[in-house]
């Protein structure tokens, strides 16, 4: 077990690596995840009454969005160089694979939550009532993404039209978390009267199964 | 069925199956009279004002709507069961049903989607209802085979390309049951009264055509099933007879002492 918790570490450390150095996430994902927010206002008219109440939808969708993309990077810097039969010689086992390339994303993905969270206070007016249920909500909303979005990742790696093909596979199995995070955040943020920490039970389920899930599929996969 | 399909090659027709399409054909075209011509129309009287009320004409779309919508999901639980025995045994034929019913699942759940958006708007004055929890769930199932298709279609690896599939449609059929509690749970209502056939004035007439309705998209499923899969079986053979042929060319160069041709170059 230890064996693999270090292996899981030294996967996603040197996927955090990569990113310090090459900053594609910060450089490109955060300002485009600011500059969505931005088209959400454009689109949905100046009054900050409409894009508040809006806020907690907006938010998870740009959240997936810029998934997709640091899910997309995750998986090319694996493409390079054979760099993925490298670390399938390794040895080391599938499982601590997936979960390391998860964990990389988990994190990218929460500091992209941390960034969108920001964004919606000054730029739509929320009001975080709950921040324990907004916490909550960010991280099993990003352990559900990173997990499913990293076995998605490896489904469509490997093929010319990726780009094109993750969205389409990716998005319609999250939407049970676009809805249940989506609705925690109403009741954190105020936007609905909805009790967000029952939907926090649909988000851990979900977390779980994609952890799970992915870790035992990944396997087969990425062994083909 | 194998020994068929290899030997006749270029087809994927053999009596059984000419007799089944001609009896789906003959059935398909009896339900349709008796869909739109035989039954009545769905006219009740209202019990305090005596206004005409029920689902008129409209209700005739139920008795294709409802035996699609079922057997998309008996397509769907097929295509999960093949992909589940695919990952475990690995073998060509559980691949080829997986694709084949997902095909087929996926035509049929765009069609009930279709008839019961139309159906939709005389009787619940909507072609959408973003609060049915069937209706969402049924949506996101269409979704996401039809990205199972088109990651199948991607991928040119056969071996990968069953893999990939097995792995998604299992995903998607996990999937489903947390859409569906979420979609409820997020519009705390249905339009999608259970009851709706209940209501009916259910005459002898109405109950035949529905169950009709039933046997006929049955022998649709399993026609089109049959044919679907003989297609994605000839295409396995043709592509590992392609493979075998070239092989066989180039020792055949190779014997013949032609190394450039061997190797693929012009000599």
């Amino acid at each position: 077990m230890s064996r693999f918790l270090a292996d899981a570490r030294l996967v996603a450390a040197k996927d955090l690596r990569i990113e310090a150095r090459s900053r594609v996430v910060l450089n490109q994902v955060a300002p485009f995840a600011l500059l969505v927010l931005v088209l959400f206002g454009f689109a949905l008219d100046a009054d900050q009454r409409t894009l508040r109440a809006f806020a907690p939808g907006l938010f998870w969708v740009a959240v997936l969005l810029c998934a997709l993309l640091a899910i997309q990077r995750s998986v090319s810097v694996e493409q390079a160089d054979g760099a993925l039969t490298g670390l399938r010689l390794s040895g080391m086992s599938p499982a601590a694979l997936f979960i390391g390339k998860a964990s990389a994303v988990f994190v990218q993905l929460v500091v992209l939550e941390v960034l969108l969270t920001a964004g919606i206070i000054v730029l739509y007016g929320s009001e975080v009532d709950q921040p324990l249920l907004v916490v909550a909500t960010g991280l099993l909303a990003a352990v559900a993404v990173a997990c499913t979005g990293t076995l998605y990742g490896a489904l469509a790696s490997g093929l010319g039209v990726r780009e094109t093909l993750l969205p389409i596979l990716l998005l319609p199995v999250l939407a049970p978390v676009l809805i249940g995070a989506t609705r925690a955040f109403d009741d954190a943020l105020g936007s609905a009267a909805v009790d967000g920490w029952a939907w926090l039970v649909l988000l851990a389920v979900f977390a779980v199964v994609a952890t799970a899930g992915g870790a035992l599929a990944y396997g087969a996969l990425v062994e083909e | 069925m194998t020994e068929t399909m290899v030997t006749t090659g270029t087809t994927t027709g053999s009596g059984g199956s000419r007799v089944l399409g001609a009896v789906t054909l003959l059935g398909l075209a009896t339900l349709l009279l008796f869909a739109f011509g035989l039954t009545e129309p769905d006219v009740r009287l209202h019990p305090t004002t005596g206004e005409e009320i029920g689902q008129f004409d409209a209700v005739r779309l139920l008795y294709l709507h409802v035996p699609l919508a079922v057997f998309t999901y008996v397509a769907f639980v097929l295509c999960a069961v093949a992909s589940a025995g695919y990952l475990v045994r690995r073998t060509p034929w559980f691949d080829t049903m997986a694709h084949a019913s997902a095909e087929v699942g996926t035509v049929f759940c765009g069609l009930v989607l279709v008839t019961g958006s139309i159906w939709g708007r005389p009787v619940w004055n909507t072609w959408w209802e973003w609060g049915d929890v069937r209706l969402m769930t049924t949506l996101v199932l269409f979704l996401m085979f039809t990205g199972y298709l088109a990651l199948r279609r991607a991928t040119v690896d056969p071996r990968a390309a069953a893999l990939r599939g097995a792995v998604v449609a299992l995903v998607a059929v996990l999937d489903l049951p947390l859409v569906n509690r979420s979609v409820e749970w997020w519009e705390n209502r249905t339009l999608h009264q259970k009851s709706t056939l209940g209501e009916l004035k259910i005459q002898d007439l109405t109950l035949f055509t529905l169950m009709l309705g039933f046997l006929v998209f049955g022998l649709v499923l399993a026609w089109l099933l049959l044919h679907r899969f003989r297609v994605g079986w000839l295409e396995r053979e043709d592509a590992e007879h392609g493979v075998a042929t070239a092989i066989a060319e180039r020792r055949a160069a190779i014997d013949g002492g032609d190394v450039d041709a061997a190797v693929g170059e012009d000599a």
